[in-house]
């Protein structure tokens, strides 16, 4: 029975957070703490052969760290370990971390970092990701027989089209900027860092290879942290090294907060990609056959760029029916900042490129996209490209519905007017798409993540768990579940700190998991808990819990998540269930573009969405209208380039996202088809709404214009360049 | 670094002459802040007029409107005489930032800056505006499009201080338009910036004043144009589309930088300048 | 960088801050987010960026709202300044609270404060707040997180909380 799932409980931190007392980790003041900041290459690839020091420097002033003095392995840990924590000497990027330094004051650090000056060989760097020699990854999804399917296309009278589709790297923009604040080793040699991040058994891992200790000598501390997006997944890692290094050398607490144009200068972002498809169709509108080629640009070192090609890969050819299918692709090395994870993970790319291969489709044959779409959609009982055969929650037809019907897009006679040459033109635009939930194929299985929940002393319940707040409802979401799962009262209910001391890995809080994979665990335990404290129900349950308690009880459960069994995976040939169950969504966006400044306005964006079960139905649909805006954004505003390796947006002037006046109005319709394995039937939301913006504003753009976009984000300067090209043919 | 906050402009002035070369002017901050914490500046000095009461008077004359150098955008957008007689000032200023910024980024600030971008300036171009400057040495007055001399360049001398902006009243068949494209709809620098008033005698332009921003390195009046509107007529829009194509391509030659390309900055200056040639010659 | 803004004699001042007076010693140009954050430890108004683009150090100056990342203390010496940690605040907390305005957080206090302002500056036009309304009022102020949707729900919600009362 539910009395909070599906309803509202109040966030746990939310009155802090609307009276300014949440503690940040810029807030948290500590006493006799240094400051530090980071020396960096000025060029994008060289050999560095040391560092020169201006005559005035006072060297005793400061602390410096160079990587000959980091105790354990010059290695940032994440998948690979091809980048190092402080180069040595191979520069592999503008902004490369080269030098350390502690102050005890502000003035003391800007003094410093200014007169200490790396002397470095410059040599030629790569940033064109299409003649890189060297592939991180390279990923092929095969299905059927595309090249035979090709070879009947005459014969069968079936038509080929063609297209090649590029998206630019976008930021995460988080309004808090990244910073921690490390302590040196204490008596117990344990090295603590508290920070603003997503997954603080990522940092502890990171700290572990940094300085060559066991897991119980490093410690990370979560504070409240403002936004991350996937901004804050892997890069704490390399701030809570540099901090816990120059702890380490000072022998005092030492605090990094990046300013935002450090920020913005050197943090991962999300993967440029070149999207080239061949599709195969027949005149009535069935997908026969598609051929993708996925590229994208990983920057100087491998970081999680595996991942998001895997996940980029696994939707290219987007939420519809196709016996042959055949996907090829490549994350290549350059020399551009190393880009990494961002909502959507590689989705939002490859959601663009097929989407808009719909929209190609359905113009050239003259069908409707809507129609096409249905005709084409994946259902329950038909598989996807790597062979998955979905058998749960599959909303496609009703989200489908719910759009057509909220929209009138089926109705609308897309494309087919004449565009308008003078004041404003109207354009509607469709984006059907899914996203798997959870990390992928054997993933959850490896990551063994657990929860656990404990009682207190004064009977209440805690909830342990390495997921993190970071704005989309953790707190209230567990807290939820949590309640319904006991049959309590959140008041009864306490959701702990991350704190690696405390809490046990339930994995990182990313992959759209938390709810769906985490909140899953939560129910079982909770489950456990109120079977093995017992008692009469009328009772209530601090005195339950309490006779319980005196009666010596084991009042700890944890539970790890086990795969449900019909789950299967073949990573080497890249078949089988990718993810346990998909997210299923589509979007309609309404725009305004005035055609004498080719601005776009996007007035009104729809989204349908079946998201399994709203745990708590308001913290949904706010993911669903942030995501949304941050697709939105991305698709014509937010623009991010680089120049000789280096981001020309440094700036929060130039690295633009929407304001108030920059938002659409928001009509958000949920849809419930339960999820069997998911905790009250819900499955994982948080990235879904970044794949369908891009491609419903774009194809809004050319129902109003006629031109057929195929960049992201779409500014009034590439569309210019479109209109000319067509008005002179 | 020195910092002289005053709170009269007799104070001002002695400060400004006491400070030698090297001294910069803080009003609301919005500039200086920015490029301090830039690291683009370095003032050794300082003069922070901001609580110089005085300068902020905006004041209805028989010869049109004098706004006080520290009037605020928003002090400018809800005042009745600027309304009256400058209805594109008022515009203009509803664009800048959002309200934190308006509240503080002053007429004066936008003229003493004199950046190409500056959203205010093209407005005052195109009204004829005169900036009032003053020292210990005394007081002139020099036409705007005089004022400004080139990237965040102007006539200031080091001792004096602008301290009004004075605009004519509104002549009676005056038409004004007021465009701004920026890189979003709030909170943005402009990629192009237009202002014009268009004097017309029922059938014929008899006056234009057309001023752009962001297609130069400052703020210009485009005095080819103008000239060419005086008693012109059109056969149709191709025939002024062709005139404002010809025109901008004599006079400016935009740049690329980080908000937007040379295309495109010409590309819609010449449409917008189109569309206000067009409003202007519409019979009434 | 910020050091800068420090590198002058440090001036006498005095503030009424949330109603309480506070008399410091600071470097003229300190920024009035550096004085109420480290001086005051009134660490609520929040950096997003340090130059002026993203309304997170939003704070009341007699009235006026103002982005504190670039009013230097010198300015404000003898002013009133009001922060999220203000008192008069608490129909617009409850409105954010209830209706899902807040998500991270590290908008809110700036959010909070802006729509402090825009309502009282309804108050003195004798107009209702509205969307639109809330948005121009808004448009300083940057969110990643929420899409700005339900915090638009919330000032509206405030507003007729206030109206109520």
């Amino acid at each position: 029975m539910s009395k909070f799932v599906g309803g509202h409980v109040e966030r746990p931190e939310g009155r802090a957070k609307v009276t300014g007392r949440s503690v940040y980790i810029a807030d948290l003041h500590v006493a006799g703490a240094w400051l530090g900041g980071t020396v960096r290459s000025n060029v994008a690839c060289g050999t560095l052969r040391g560092f020169d020091f201006a005559p005035d420097f006072d060297r005793n002033s400061v602390k410096l760290v160079a990587a000959s003095d980091i105790p354990g392995d010059n290695v940032q840990a994440l998948i690979v370990d091809d980048q190092p924590i402080l180069a040595a000497r191979d520069i592999q990027h503008w902004g490369e971390p080269l030098m350390l330094v502690a102050a005890p004051d502000a003035r003391t650090l800007e003094r410093a970092l200014a007169a200490i000056r790396p002397r470095i060989d410059a040599a030629p760097a790569l940033f064109d990701m299409a003649s890189s020699p060297r592939a991180f990854k390279t990923i092929d999804i095969v299905k059927g027989d595309v090249t035979a399917a090709f070879a009947r296309a005459r014969t069968a009278g079936h038509v080929e089209i063609v297209g090649e589709y590029h998206t630019d790297s976008q930021e995460q923009l988080y309004i808090e900027p990244q910073g921690c604040i490390a302590w040196p080793a204490d008596h117990d040699g344990v090295v603590t860092v508290r920070g603003s991040l997503q997954c603080p058994h990522y940092v502890r891992k990171a700290l572990m290879r940094c300085f060559g200790i066991a897991a119980e000598k490093a410690r990370v501390v979560q504070m409240e942290t403002g936004g991350g997006f996937g901004g804050k997944e892997e890069y704490p890692s390399v701030v809570a090294c540099h901090a816990a290094l120059l702890a380490r050398a000072v022998g005092a607490p030492v605090k990094i907060i990046y300013d935002r144009h450090e920020d913005l200068a050197v943090t991962p972002k999300r993967h440029p990609s070149r999207v080239r498809t061949r599709a195969l169709v027949a005149r009535e509108g069935t997908l026969i056959a598609l051929d993708i080629d996925v590229l994208m640009d990983g920057g100087a070192y491998t970081t999680l760029s595996p991942v998001v090609l895997s996940r980029g890969c696994i939707h290219a050819a987007g939420p519809y029916r196709c016996a042959d299918t055949r996907i090829h692709g490549r994350v290549v090395h350059t020399n551009h900042v190393p880009f990494g994870a961002f909502r959507g993970f590689g989705a939002p790319q490859t959601c663009f490129a097929i989407e808009r291969t719909m929209d190609k489709i359905a113009r050239t044959l003259n069908i409707h996209p809507f129609e096409l779409r249905r005709k084409n959609m994946l259902r329950a009982g038909d598989t996807t490209a790597t062979g998955q055969i979905l058998k749960d929650s599959v909303g496609s037809a009703e989200v489908m519905d719910a759009i057509a019907q909220k929209s009138g897009f089926d109705r609308h006679p897309w494309c087919a007017a004449e565009p308008n040459t003078a004041g404003k033109a109207r354009g509607l635009g469709l984006s059907f798409f899914f996203h798997g939930a959870g990390f992928t194929g054997s993933g959850e299985e490896m990551l063994k993540g657990r929860v656990r929940v404990a009682l207190l002393a004064d009977g209440r319940v805690e909830v342990l768990a390495g997921s993190t707040e970071i704005g989309q409802g953790t707190n209230a979401l567990f807290l939820a579940i949590a309640a319904d799962s006991l049959m309590i009262a959140p008041e009864d209910i306490v959701i702990a700190t991350p704190d690696t001391a405390h809490v046990p890995d339930s994995g990182p809080t990313v992959a759209s998991r938390t709810c769906m994979v985490v909140g899953s665990c939560l129910t079982k335990a909770c489950a456990e808990l109120r079977a093995r404290v017992g008692g009469s129900e009328q009772r209530p349950w601090r005195e339950r819990a309490l006779a319980f308690l005196r009666g010596c009880g084991n009042a700890e459960v944890t539970v790890q998540y086990v795969s449900p069994k019909d789950v299967a995976w073949n990573d080497e040939r890249y078949e089988g269930d990718a993810y346990p169950v998909f997210g299923w969504a589509a979007d309609v966006a309404e725009i305004e573009v005035d055609l004498v400044t080719l601005e776009i306005e996007v007035k009104r964006f729809y989204t349908a969405v079946d998201v399994g079960k709203a745990i708590q139905p308001a913290l949904v649909e706010g993911q669903l209208e942030g995501g949304s805006l941050q697709a939105v954004g991305w698709s014509h505003l937010e623009v991010v380039t680089t120049k000789d390796g280096r981001f020309e947006q440094d700036r929060l002037a130039t690295c633009i996202i929407p304001t108030t006046l920059d938002t659409p109005r928001f009509d958000v319709t949920l849809i419930e088809i339960p999820y069997a394995h998911g905790p009250f039937g819900a499955k994982g939301v948080g990235e879904l709404p970044m794949d369908g913006g891009a491609p419903a504003v774009a194809s809004a753009i050319e129902d109003a214009l006629g031109i057929h976009v195929t960049r992201v984000p779409a500014t009034p300067e590439r569309l210019m360049i479109e209109i000319e090209a067509r008005d002179t043919r | 670094m020195k910092v002289a906050s005053v709170r009269t402009l007799r104070d001002a002035l002695s400060a400004l002459r006491d400070a030698g070369p090297n001294v910069r002017i803080l009003a609301g901050g919005t500039d200086l802040m920015v490029e301090m914490e830039s690291g683009r500046t370095r003032p050794e000095s300082i003069v922070d007029v901001w609580r110089v009461l005085e300068l902020r008077a905006i004041r209805e004359t028989q010869e049109g409107v004098t706004i006080g150098a520290l009037a605020s955008c928003t002090e400018l957008l809800e005042n009745k005489a600027v309304s009256l007689h400058a209805d594109i000032l008022v515009e203009a200023a509803r664009t800048v930032g959002a309200v934190q910024i308006r509240n503080r980024a002053t007429i004066g600030g936008n003229l003493g800056t004199s950046s190409p971008a500056a959203d205010l300036n093209p407005v005052l171009f195109a009204l004829g505006a005169r900036v009032r400057l003053e020292s210990l040495r005394g007081t002139r007055e020099i036409a705007v499009e005089s004022f400004v001399k080139g990237y965040r360049t102007n006539d200031r001398a080091s001792d004096e201080l602008i301290t009004a902006v004075v605009l004519p009243r509104r002549p009676p068949h005056e038409k004004r338009a007021f465009k701004k494209v920026g890189t979003r709809r709030a909170q943005s620098i402009s990629k192009v910036v237009v202002a014009a008033a268009v004097e017309s005698n029922g059938s014929d332009i008899v006056r234009a004043r057309i001023s752009a921003g962001s297609v130069a390195d400052r703020t210009i009046l485009l005095d080819g144009l103008c000239r060419e509107l005086v008693g012109r007529r059109f056969a149709d829009d191709a025939a002024i589309m062709d005139l404002c194509r010809v025109q901008v391509d004599a006079s400016v030659a935009p740049r690329d930088d980080v908000r937007s390309t040379a295309r495109y900055r010409r590309f819609v200056l010449i449409r917008i300048l189109a569309q206000i040639v067009r409003d202007a010659v519409r019979v009434k | 960088m910020k050091a800068i803004f420090d590198d002058a004699q440090p001036i006498e001042l005095t503030l009424i801050v949330n109603g309480d007076e506070r008399r410091l010693s600071a470097p003229p140009l300190r920024r009035l987010l550096d004085v109420l954050r480290e001086d005051i430890a009134l660490t609520g108004t929040k950096e997003g960026c340090g130059e002026g683009e993203c309304g997170a150090c939003t704070v009341l100056v007699d009235g006026r709202a103002e982005l504190s990342c670039l009013v230097p203390c010198c300015q404000v010496n003898g002013c009133d300044v009001r922060t999220i940690e203000h008192d008069n605040l608490a129909s617009i907390q409850d409105a954010f609270l209830e209706h899902g305005g807040a998500q991270c957080g590290i908008c809110t206090p700036g959010m909070i404060v802006m729509t402090r302002a825009y309502l009282d500056q309804c108050e003195r036009d004798k107009s209702s707040a509205t969307i639109d309304g809330a948005r121009e009022a808004l448009a300083g102020n940057l969110c990643r997180c929420t899409g700005y949707e339900k915090i638009l729900a919330s000032v509206l919600h405030a507003a007729r909380a206030e109206r109520a009362r």
